[in-house]
């Protein structure tokens, strides 16, 4: 499914991590899912939470640079090949994966996808 | 004015204010007699090369009132620079020159079509520093309503634009940058319906057409520039008039030369180079040929406004503000033009030069519009890379470009602080 997810534009400084999630965490945000990828002085956080306006609103109050960036959501049998399984369909459509990331909650996995053609990959990815 | 007249009368005021300098001050005479002139060798304003320079240190050195030349009883007022580099420069005023002062201001807003009806929202520092009182007082002058907000308490500042109307703004070029980017962040205030102003007279730094091309549609406003400095007189030395095609420089008052900084002779006419002014009616602290660091060149072609005085080009920086860097002259606002050529950025920028292991390292910070912090972070690596490029081809040595977050870059409600020299010089 097509989700909200937030990016958060950080400098590379101490304690800045720290910052936002004592923000979201003061507002009863909880997260979800949560990857970092920085270049040598920014870093751009990337969240997935249960409260996407609240998270926003609290955020921008605290001057963090947010904007919210639609990706496709899919939960997998946590087993060998599942994975693969879903991407062959995406690679093989010849529909480029921008990046993702993934977690495991155990016996089921999650995992989220940015494309330039968001619309097109969540439907390959639903006729799995 | 034609100008045979304006340098007739140039030459008959030259000729007096040099006399009573050399009568009245010890400094002037001690310089004037090392140089080998005596006042009674003035006899035109062509005469004037023979004269000696003075510069700022001059100032300090014989600080408080070593180059006053009226005694105190008819000083009427001080001011005074922010001397953040020692002693400040205190300068004295007499009344003349408080009314000589505001004439030139008055003019400058005529310039900019101001007039009994405007309503003035003076916001820069009132106190020592001669913009807020400078402003004031050639507002006045004009018959203008004058609010005198001072700087600083942003949302007081809109709150009152608004509510009163109010149809001029004067403060420094980066304030009323950082003051339309609070109005656009207001929500309870539209620029178009809540905002009355037409024009702003900005100045006391220097600034460039991108940064007046974003004050006007900003602001929807006109964006004047005002020149002047306290030891001349203050702001109101100059102005811009409805061309802005330079700044119309009062020289009935205040006298100007180009001169190179290094030879210290004069420049062809046009040629860009040091200016240096001559104060032709100050009574209370008069200067001779007195060198301002600032940079920039005269144009003496009539303007099209009919004004004869003549214009001074942008300023291109400060000799003093010059950093060598790897041995290459770098101006600040070099670096800011080639910022706001590219849209995305929000001409924001700090520069931190130091010396590691005996190289220059050179570091500018830069803020992106609000809009541009995507979740893209090969867009954003992108513009890094193009401002790069833009300053490598025009600067000739390569910065390191960081973008920061928005509004990590300190704002300066006065003078704009831009670079950060944490080099440190032996032998100096």
């Amino acid at each position: 499914m097509i989700i909200d997810q937030l990016s958060i534009f950080l400098n590379n400084a101490v304690g800045r991590i720290t910052e936002v999630t004592s923000t979201l965490s003061e507002a009863g945000v909880n997260l979800k899912a949560f990857t970092l990828s920085e270049s040598s002085d920014f870093g751009i956080l990337r969240i997935i939470t249960d409260n996407n306006e609240k998270a926003v609103e609290v955020l921008k109050a605290n001057y963090f640079a947010v904007n919210v960036t639609k990706v496709v959501y899919m939960e997998l049998g946590d087993t060998p090949g599942a994975l693969y399984n879903s991407i062959q369909k995406v690679s093989d459509a010849g529909v480029s994966i921008e990046y993702m990331y993934a977690f495991s909650t155990g016996d089921a996995a999650s995992v989220v996808i940015r494309t330039e053609d968001i619309e097109r990959c969540n439907a390959l990815i639903e006729e799995v | 004015m034609d100008r045979a007249k304006l340098r007739e009368l140039q030459s008959e005021r030259l000729v007096k204010i040099v006399k009573y300098t050399y009568d009245n001050v010890q400094f002037y005479r001690e310089r004037m007699d090392e140089a080998g002139v005596k006042p009674s060798d003035i006899k035109s304003i062509d005469d004037i090369s023979k004269l000696p320079f003075m510069q700022k240190k001059d100032l300090r050195d014989y600080y408080p009132y070593g180059t006053f030349a009226a005694p105190l009883k008819d000083i009427v007022r001080f001011h005074a620079s922010s001397g953040t580099t020692g002693k400040p420069i205190v300068a004295g005023y007499t009344q003349n020159d408080l009314d000589n002062w505001a004439e030139g201001v008055a003019r400058c807003l005529t310039a900019y079509g101001a007039t009994k009806d405007d309503i003035l929202q003076v916001s820069y520092g009132y106190g020592l520093f001669t913009g807020g009182l400078g402003a004031h007082d050639g507002g006045q002058k004009l018959g203008a309503t004058v609010l005198p907000m001072s700087s600083g308490n942003t949302s007081k500042q809109i709150m009152l634009m608004k509510d009163l109307g109010c149809t001029g703004l004067c403060c420094t070029p980066s304030y009323a940058l950082f003051l339309a980017e609070s109005i656009a962040e207001d929500p309870d205030t539209d620029i178009e319906k809540d905002i009355k102003l037409k024009f702003g007279a900005f100045g006391a730094e220097p600034w460039t057409e991108n940064m007046r091309k974003e004050l006007e549609s900003k602001l929807r406003i006109k964006a004047y520039d005002i020149y002047g400095l306290t030891e001349v007189s203050g702001p109101g030395v100059g102005g811009e008039c409805e061309y802005q095609d330079g700044t119309h420089l009062w020289e009935d008052m205040f006298y100007p030369e180009i001169i190179d900084p290094v030879t210290l002779q004069p420049v062809e006419p046009g040629q860009q180079g040091e200016l240096v002014f001559t104060t032709l009616l100050k009574e209370g602290m008069p200067v001779i040929r007195y060198r301002t660091r600032d940079l920039t060149h005269l144009i003496y072609d009539k303007c099209r406004c009919g004004r004869t005085m003549v214009r001074m080009g942008r300023i291109l920086g400060r000799s003093d503000d010059m950093m060598i860097i790897r041995g290459v002259n770098v101006f600040p606002s070099t670096i800011e033009s080639c910022i706001l050529e590219i849209p995305e950025f929000n001409g924001q920028y700090f520069v931190t030069v130091d010396r590691v292991k005996n190289v220059d390292t050179f570091d500018i910070d830069v803020e992106l519009r609000p809009e541009f912090y995507t979740d893209n972070m090969d867009k954003m690596l992108n513009l890094k890379a193009r401002l790069t490029m833009r300053l490598v081809s025009v600067l000739g040595i390569k910065p390191v470009i960081h973008i920061v977050e928005p509004n990590t870059i300190a704002r300066s409600q006065g003078k704009a602080k831009h670079v950060l020299d944490k080099r440190q010089f032996k032998n100096e």
